[in-house]
């Protein structure tokens, strides 16, 4: 983790997946909310198939370099997002797992793993049908690095160019996704 | 609250553009640029201007001379291996003295290399890799908010001096978005109608015909003209020269570093700071002219320059010739599309910190120091 109050967040998946979707609307609702951010994607050939990642930064000082060594938190959609960036949370930090895709076995005992079954979930329910967004929602929940309003105007900003329901979708997928902490939250207090 | 944009900077650059007033866009696609272009086909058509998607980079250029010597701002971008393929017309253009802009976003060379962000054409763009004795006026954007800024100046400078003129961004700064005030083009472009190519006119309106061409076969035409030349480029070296610097003033260790990698280094220095070294940051701005008296200047009296960049010290070169001894210089780079961390850079701070510690103990003492001066002054303890 760094000195300064710089959040590092590695997004990755698969291309089709939104995970740059889902990079763009942090450093939107980051930019929202006031404060710094950078954004930056694998590019190129990468992006015509296969593999998809972006690091997002979120600072109240100015953002030295968009890319980075160590996230504070990871967003892991696919299996080989997993296997190719697990190591980069860093010690401490927190790897969400879609667990659909990458399985619930936990390599590292330095961090900690949030395991939903993302795929699944969008699968069973034609309203929140949006799997980076739900992965977002709970990012948000668990963290705390942004405030739900933040997150909810950025869609609303990026959504409106494209359409209402895209919007609906969007909003119904991130309150989804926000609420299965509040799940979580309450079968870890009954155990 | 200002009114700020989550924008890459490829989009920045060439919603700039479009800003300042640009007519004409010429572009081939490169990796990692192809934004710009995208944004260009996109944008210039809705607004009545001109989008060629040209058959290769050649083409692109020679249209971009065609188009801006008859004054019309226009522009090209692309990326290393294929701004190479560039580099004769460029010649051409600083000879005919044509104010075409260039947007150059750098990947990792040499050759086709790859898309991964890089400073490798530092030499490409400020020595030219074309011929004679020209130069191309290049500007280095360290942020997104500078690079549309930097964009609109380009432009400007373009065309006060009709000489080619550069942005120097790399790969990094092309893909990454952040937070972006795209201010309102505030500069005049300079008058163009005294020595444009727009046509001698018909019956009693005909003026004299114009020639801007970059052949000078009669006499001394040749010499004339490159004597010309280099008064211009004398005056622009004079008043045109840009940089940055940042707590560089009492610095004992003087980080010397452009474009995205100065972003780190700044970063770098407040960390050297906070643990008690006195590190500051010289970041060049304007990369022809080069800062040279004023990075002389600022050299003074520090125990020794730490040079950063993404090539093997292409700039140091420039930055040894303007110091000219008054203190060491030292390089810390990165190749084929590697980064420099802030770690990197604040463990390279701390050994130089402790590499010339003794220094301090020599100038601390002025009967010992006053007849040396201070890069001699590094003699090992």
């Amino acid at each position: 983790m760094n000195s300064k109050d710089e959040k590092h967040i590695i997004i990755a998946g698969f291309g089709g997946q939104g995970v740059l979707f889902l990079g763009t609307t942090l450093a939107e609702a980051a930019m929202i909310e006031g404060k710094n951010t950078t954004w930056i994607p694998s590019y190129g050939a990468e992006m015509r198939g296969g593999s998809a990642n972006c690091y997002v930064t979120i600072s109240n000082d100015e953002i030295p370099s968009p890319i980075f060594d160590e996230a504070d938190y990871g967003i892991f959609l696919s299996k080989a997002a997993l296997n190719r960036f697990e190591k980069t949370v860093a010690k401490n930090g927190i790897a969400i797992l879609n667990s659909s895709m990458t399985g619930e076995n936990k390599s590292r005992n330095d961090i900690s793993y949030i395991m939903e079954p993302f795929t699944d979930l969008v699968a069973k329910s034609s309203e929140t049908r949006l799997l980076n967004i739900m992965a977002l929602g709970l990012l948000i929940r668990k963290t705390g690095i942004l405030a739900k309003d933040s997150v909810l105007e950025a869609l609303k900003k990026i959504s409106q160019a494209k359409k209402a329901d895209f919007l609906r979708f969007n909003i119904d997928s991130f309150e989804a996704g926000y609420n299965l902490v509040k799940e979580t939250i309450k079968q870890t207090s009954k155990c | 609250m200002t009114s700020k944009i989550l924008m890459k900077g490829n989009k920045a650059i060439a919603q700039a553009a479009i800003n300042a007033g640009l007519e004409c866009y010429f572009g081939y696609p490169i990796t990692p640029q192809n934004e710009i272009g995208e944004f260009m086909s996109d944008e210039m058509p809705k607004l009545g201007r001109t989008y060629i998607s040209a058959e290769s980079e050649l083409a692109a250029v020679n249209m971009l001379i065609g188009a801006a010597s008859t004054g019309t701002l226009s522009m090209t971008s692309s990326s290393s291996c294929a701004i190479a393929l560039m580099q004769e017309a460029i010649s051409a253009m600083a000879t005919a003295e044509i104010p075409g802009v260039i947007i150059s976003v750098m990947r990792a060379g040499p050759g086709l290399g790859n898309i991964t962000p890089s400073q490798g054409d530092y030499f490409q763009a400020t020595k030219g890799g074309g011929n004679g004795d020209y130069r191309t006026i290049v500007l280095a954007p360290s942020t997104i908010n500078e690079a549309v800024e930097l964009t609109y100046k380009t432009f400007y400078l373009a065309f006060k001096y009709r000489n080619p003129a550069m942005l120097l961004a790399d790969g990094m700064l092309g893909q990454m978005m952040e937070p972006v005030e795209l201010k309102p083009f505030d500069l005049k472009i300079p008058d163009s109608s005294e020595w444009e190519a727009d046509g001698i006119g018909e019956g009693n309106n005909k003026r004299p015909f114009r020639k801007l061409v970059s052949l000078h076969m009669q006499g001394n035409d040749l010499i004339l003209l490159n004597e010309k030349l280099q008064r211009k480029y004398g005056t622009i070296q004079e008043n045109e020269v840009m940089y940055e610097k940042y707590m560089a003033d009492d610095a004992d260790i003087l980080i010397t570093a452009f474009g995205t990698v100065a972003r780190v280094a700044k970063s770098a220095v407040e960390k050297a700071r906070s643990l008690g070294i006195k590190a500051g940051l010289f970041r060049p701005i304007t990369l022809w002219p080069f800062p040279s008296e004023e990075l002389k200047d600022a050299a003074k009296g520090k125990k020794t320059i730490l040079n950063i960049e993404l090539n093997e010290g292409q700039m140091m070169l420039d930055a040894k010739a303007a110091i000219d001894g008054v203190c060491p210089i030292e390089l810390l780079s990165r190749l084929g599309g590697a980064i420099v961390k802030e770690g990197e850079i604040i463990e390279k701070i701390k050994e130089l910190s402790s590499k010339y510690t003794c220094l301090k103990v020599i100038s601390d003492n002025p009967s010992k120091n006053e007849s040396q001066d201070s890069s001699r002054g590094h003699i090992k303890c």
